[in-house]
């Protein structure tokens, strides 16, 4: 580069590093709130790839979509326009578990999330690769003024957004074959992180993978369950009309390894990179390879498989559940022990990618980096795993960096407000020794966080930021006010003890009636669905099928929804002590030596926060807690 | 912060007493008054050593002593700390004492010591609250008590009891994630019968309460009885009992006047009807109603009465009072010819639920006292006062956590009743954990910090 004699300097504000699922929310984000964008990726090609799974959503994943959605993102609406099955999990078990996924087709999932971006005022699409972050020194402190791209044209801007998911340095291993590449053989970006180090930021080396994909023309489906999507599908999207996305849909299919296919992997797994050692990275542990499963449940006769579709018009199949690092021949002989793979056809093999990522500690709550002024990132890059995890941050990392340039305070969802608040909070606050991944039990506080309420909990937020309409925001209120209008109604509308009322009860398999039984009441019993009401209730007005299940909800949760609420304030109680950003943790002289370090290090915002941090104690909170009071805090 | 002394044992002849220099002086001050056969200057010697020599005024020795020197922050406060061991006499102890403040420390405030290894961070929440209890603690098994909830013995059981809620919720949190390799199957009737498990030792603890508290506060006792039965004469046959230490205590809380007497290790707060040591006249005024107050707020009744004379109306009015309390009756004046047979003052008690056990005595020989003493000890801690590896909880507020846990466990129960789906049964088990965290400071709760604080920082 240091004969690049080209000079070409563009202005802008806010430069967007990758167009993968961060960098398409960051960049649409900025733009929309005013802000001239360029999103930068090494191929026009790659915008909103999915290089791994085909779906978007699932279980806690479904929430984070939910939530973005609510806040004013665009994937909730772009799953919405190109799913192709669909399907909401975990309906046996209660409303805060409840789960959406949908089954993308994905090349028409990457072109409509491509149209938005080309047709979005104010975002320019720049394919390049980003190779330098340029920044001011104003004493210890370093403040953004833009990148250069590998030609060596120069991005005069104010803000920038790394999204740069696993191509940083990243290398692909499928057994004894490495190769240099991004996913799916795409160009790595090997410039960006000498360039990060250089400027104080410091990375690791993090380690994911992806199975194989099939030719379904090899595969015998008669061996395996199929899988059928829902009949009446419900959107992603607030935005979305249901009646507008009712279609035909695909299905997936599930089937098992055996015995025989872990007795090949076990016998092969000197020939593992990762059990060999040549990967150093480290792996998730939640989205393990096959080869983890096999080793880690051993007494498991048998893993699920799932065969899913790539899209409407690929006859390739993706093998969910056995991802690999093995080489190809292993591969082939691993997966034709499994039914209905006997006589597969590989297309791309399983492989792992290693890339670079941010450490622990660098990160602050609004997504900024810590000691770079404007510099902000999102995705894997912070550490993270997924599609929907990588969005979540990258909506939230765009926002805030429109609003640093508004000149106003960031939003920083927490714990109680939002799954993107957990999410967020963990990558900052815990040093996550593997990529992170949403899980439902991450969230403390999830039967308030559930995906059916995330408009309630978010619009408002959404709508002030800007990313949402008046109108949209208007409905939300519309929607509270009718379900609390019913739930009013119900509890105030009895039943009185007729013998056609217990007859019909009898029918359902419910206990007879005591007088003055309310409505509500009624709907209590775990047999009894509002329909069932509509028995007893003539004066009842049709309501939208939204509406009727936070009516549900809200009255037969309403004691749990209430001490939950109460677990919620005790936790806001420590959120609420801020710890001043001078603090000076030396002066706190009975702070453990490890505490001390870490707080110095994580610099919590606080109490609260602090006492999230790994290597920082109760007997260390009380001690701060004592400090705060008796500075006056 | 300035440099403070106490004397640290009993102001009562005894082969040794301490004193404990605390702060950035200790060690100057005592190097001034202290004087070791080679002249050696604490200031120079290093941290945990011990040093034979005496203690100087001017040129007198006042004491032959060994001194203590434990540089902070590895000492009791985090500070500097200086003990003196001088010779137990009185007039030494102060001697020396007043030698030590009058060359610059200050006589420390009662809990002083222990408010600062808490403000230094020496000591955790749950610590500084039983040595709360401690310093306010009346008998010598609640001084027990506390420490053994400093040595961890609460902390222990709490912990225990603990890791099995988390173990549920571990399993039901890690199957809604992991439904392919973690099963529930059948979980809910196995987390049933754990939650009954923990819900009775939980109880226990709660149990303990009762005891606790009065191992700390001792029995609130009320000695009743018409005129000329003797009542005074039983307060004095405790306050002249021999083993017994008699602590005045201020009226502070309580209307009446009383005193505190502790007999191998049982404390008796004595309410006296009439007023402690008032004449005989004035107990011929005291009517009914003061008798109805007293028995009112004890914990136990001394019912007394006269066993030369046959039971009359006027013990009646007051066994009429003694419905659902704890009370024994004493048959006193056994030095007299008898009148009264047991079974004829039980025949007063006939249709009460709770009847008395029946105790003769005699205030004036002695006779008797300690089969009452025995009796006591039986009504309240099964027959012997023990404190060993049992735990107590002495503490309002961590009784009120437990309770809080066991109410949040019948919510479980109730869920799973209810055929709740799992993942709702997680939400009050993680209430009840953070209960119990709460006991054991794994949980820090605001509300802690602020008792603690105002009760232990004031005049900071």
């Amino acid at each position: 580069m240091e004969n690049n004699k080209n000079n070409l300097t563009i202005e802008t504000d806010v430069c967007v590093i990758g167009a993968g699922h961060a960098g398409c929310e960051a960049a649409l984000a900025c733009a929309r709130l005013g802000f001239d964008t360029v999103i930068f990726t090494v191929s026009v090609e790659s915008i909103a790839l999915m290089p791994c799974n085909p779906n978007v959503g699932g279980t806690s994943k479904g929430h984070l979509v939910r939530e973005l959605d609510a806040l004013g993102g665009e994937m909730g609406k772009n799953i919405d326009k190109t799913f192709i099955q669909s399907k909401m999990l975990n309906l046996s078990k209660g409303p805060a578990v409840h789960s959406l996924r949908a089954q993308a087709d994905k090349a028409n999932y990457s072109h409509s999330m491509r149209e938005t971006l080309e047709n979005q005022e104010h975002l320019t699409i720049k394919q390049g690769e980003v190779c330098e972050i340029l920044f001011d020194e104003d004493g210890d402190k370093k403040i953004i003024k833009g990148v250069r791209i590998f030609t060596g044209t120069t991005y005069l801007c104010k803000a920038v957004i790394i999204c740069s998911g696993t191509y940083l340095n990243a290398r692909c291993l499928c057994g004894e074959a490495i190769t240099y590449t991004g996913p799916n053989g795409l160009q790595a970006a090997t410039h960006l992180s000498e360039s990060l180090d250089a400027m104080g930021v410091t990375l690791r080396r993090f380690k994911t993978g992806t199975p194989a994909r099939m030719d379904k023309r090899s595969l015998d489906f008669s061996k395996m369950e199929e899988q059928k999507g829902d009949e009446r599908v419900i959107p992603f999207s607030f935005s979305t009309n249901p009646d507008d996305i009712q279609k035909e849909q695909v299905s997936c299919y599930l089937t098992y390894t055996n015995e025989e296919t872990h007795k090949i992997i076990k016998a092969n797994l000197d020939r593992s990179p990762i059990y060999a050692g040549i990967i150093e990275g480290t792996g998730p542990r939640y989205c393990p390879s096959i080869e983890d499963k096999v080793v880690k449940f051993a007494d498991k006769e048998r893993h699920q498989v799932f065969i899913e579709p790539e899209g409407l018009y690929t006859n390739e199949m993706y093998v969910g559940g056995m991802s690999s690092s093995l080489p190809e021949d292993v591969q082939l002989a691993m997966y034709r022990t499994v039914p209905g793979l006997e006589n597969c056809k590989i297309v791309r093999n399983a492989y792992a990618i290693e890339y670079d990522c941010l450490t622990p500690g660098l990160l602050t709550l609004s997504l900024e980096i810590k000691g770079v002024s404007g510099l902000f990132s999102a995705g894997q890059f912070n550490g993270s795993s997924g599609y929907e995890e990588a969005a979540a941050q990258g909506l939230i990392a765009g926002i805030n960096a429109a609003r640093k340039l508004q000149g106003k305070e960031p939003i920083i969802l927490d714990r109680s407000e939002a799954y993107i608040g957990v999410l967020i909070d963990d990558l900052v606050t815990k040093e996550n020794l593997e990529p992170y991944r949403m899980m439902t039990s991450r969230a403390e506080y999830r039967l308030l966080l559930r995906q059916d309420n995330a408009d309630f909990r978010l619009r408002k937020i959404g709508y002030e930021v800007g990313l949402v309409t008046k109108e949209q925001y208007d409905y939300v209120l519309y929607k509270d006010e009718k379900i609390k209008e019913e739930v009013d109604r119900l509890k105030n509308t009895f039943v009185g003890s007729a013998t056609k009322n217990q007859e019909y009860l009898e029918s359902l398999g419910s206990a007879p009636l005591r007088t003055g039984t309310s409505l509500a009441e009624l709907l209590c019993r775990p047999e009894i669905t509002y329909e069932n009401l509509s028995f007893f209730d003539k004066e009842r007005v049709p309501l939208s099928d939204d509406i009727i299940d936070q009516v549900c909800i809200r009255i037969k949760y309403e004691g749990y929804i209430e001490r939950q609420e109460r677990q919620v304030a005790a936790f806001k109680k420590m959120e609420k002590k801020l710890i001043p950003d001078d603090i000076d943790y030396d002066a706190v002289s009975s702070l453990r030596l490890e505490a001390r370090q870490k707080l110095k290090l994580f610099k919590p915002l606080s109490v609260g926060q602090a006492s999230r941090i790994s290597g920082v104690t109760p007997a260390d909170v009380s001690v701060l807690l004592i400090y705060l009071a008796s500075i006056g805090k | 912060m300035d440099t403070i002394a106490a004397i640290c044992t009993a102001l009562s002849p005894s082969g040794i007493g301490i004193i404990r220099i605390s702060g950035e002086d200790a060690i100057t001050i005592t190097d001034k008054i202290f004087k070791s056969p080679g002249n050696k200057k604490l200031s120079d010697a290093p941290t945990h050593t011990i040093h034979y020599g005496h203690i100087v005024d001017g040129d007198e020795i006042v004491d032959e002593v060994l001194v203590m020197l434990m540089r902070g922050p590895k000492s009791y406060t985090t500070e500097d700390v200086v003990e003196i061991d001088c010779h137990g006499g009185i007039l030494v102890l102060k001697k020396v004492f007043n030698l030590v403040i009058n060359n610059g420390a200050r006589p420390s405030e009662p809990g002083e010591f222990t408010k600062r290894a808490f403000l230094n961070g020496r000591v955790d929440l749950t610590g500084a609250e039983a040595v709360m209890d401690l310093i306010s603690s009346k008998s010598d098994l609640a001084r027990k008590n506390s420490i053994s909830v400093l040595n961890g013995v609460l902390y222990k059981k709490i912990k225990s009891i603990r890791d099995e809620i988390l173990f549920s919720i571990a399993k039901i949190e890690a199957a809604l994630d992991d439904p392919e390799h973690m099963s529930l199957d059948g979980y809910e009737e196995e987390l049933a019968s754990n939650i009954h498990k923990i819900q009775s030792d939980i109880d226990v603890l709660i149990k303990s309460y009762d005891n606790g508290k009065i191992i700390k506060e001792g029995i609130n006792t009320a000695i009743v009885g018409k005129p000329n039965a003797g009542k005074s004469s039983i307060l004095n046959m405790f306050l002249n009992e021999e083993r017994a230490i008699v602590t005045e205590i201020a009226g502070t809380t309580r209307d009446t006047l009383e005193e505190s007497v502790t007999i191998d290790g049982l404390t008796l707060n004595l309410i006296d009807t009439a007023g402690i040591r008032d004449s005989e006249d004035v107990v011929e005024k005291i009517g009914i109603e003061r008798s109805s107050k007293a028995i009112e707020k004890a914990d136990l009744i001394l019912f007394v009465t006269d066993s030369s004379k046959d039971p009359d109306n006027e013990d009646d009015k007051i066994i009429s009072m003694l419905e659902n309390k704890k009370s024994i009756c004493i048959m006193n004046k056994t030095d007299l010819p008898q009148e009264m047979t047991v079974q004829e003052i039980k025949s007063h008690f006939e249709g009460m639920e709770n009847k008395p056990e029946f105790i003769r005595i005699s205030a004036l020989t002695g006779e008797g006292k300690y089969n009452l003493i025995a009796e006591i000890k039986k009504m309240f801690f099964n027959g012997e006062i023990s404190f060993n590896d049992e735990v107590m909880v002495s503490n309002l507020r961590q009784k009120n956590e437990l309770v809080k846990a066991k109410e949040a466990l019948d919510k479980v129960l109730e869920s799973i009743d209810n055929a709740m789906p799992e993942d709702f049964l997680s939400i009050d088990l993680m209430s009840a954990y953070a209960s119990l965290g709460e006991i054991i400071g794994e949980e820090v709760s605001d509300d802690l910090v602020d008792k603690i604080f105002s009760e232990f920082c004031m005049g900071k």
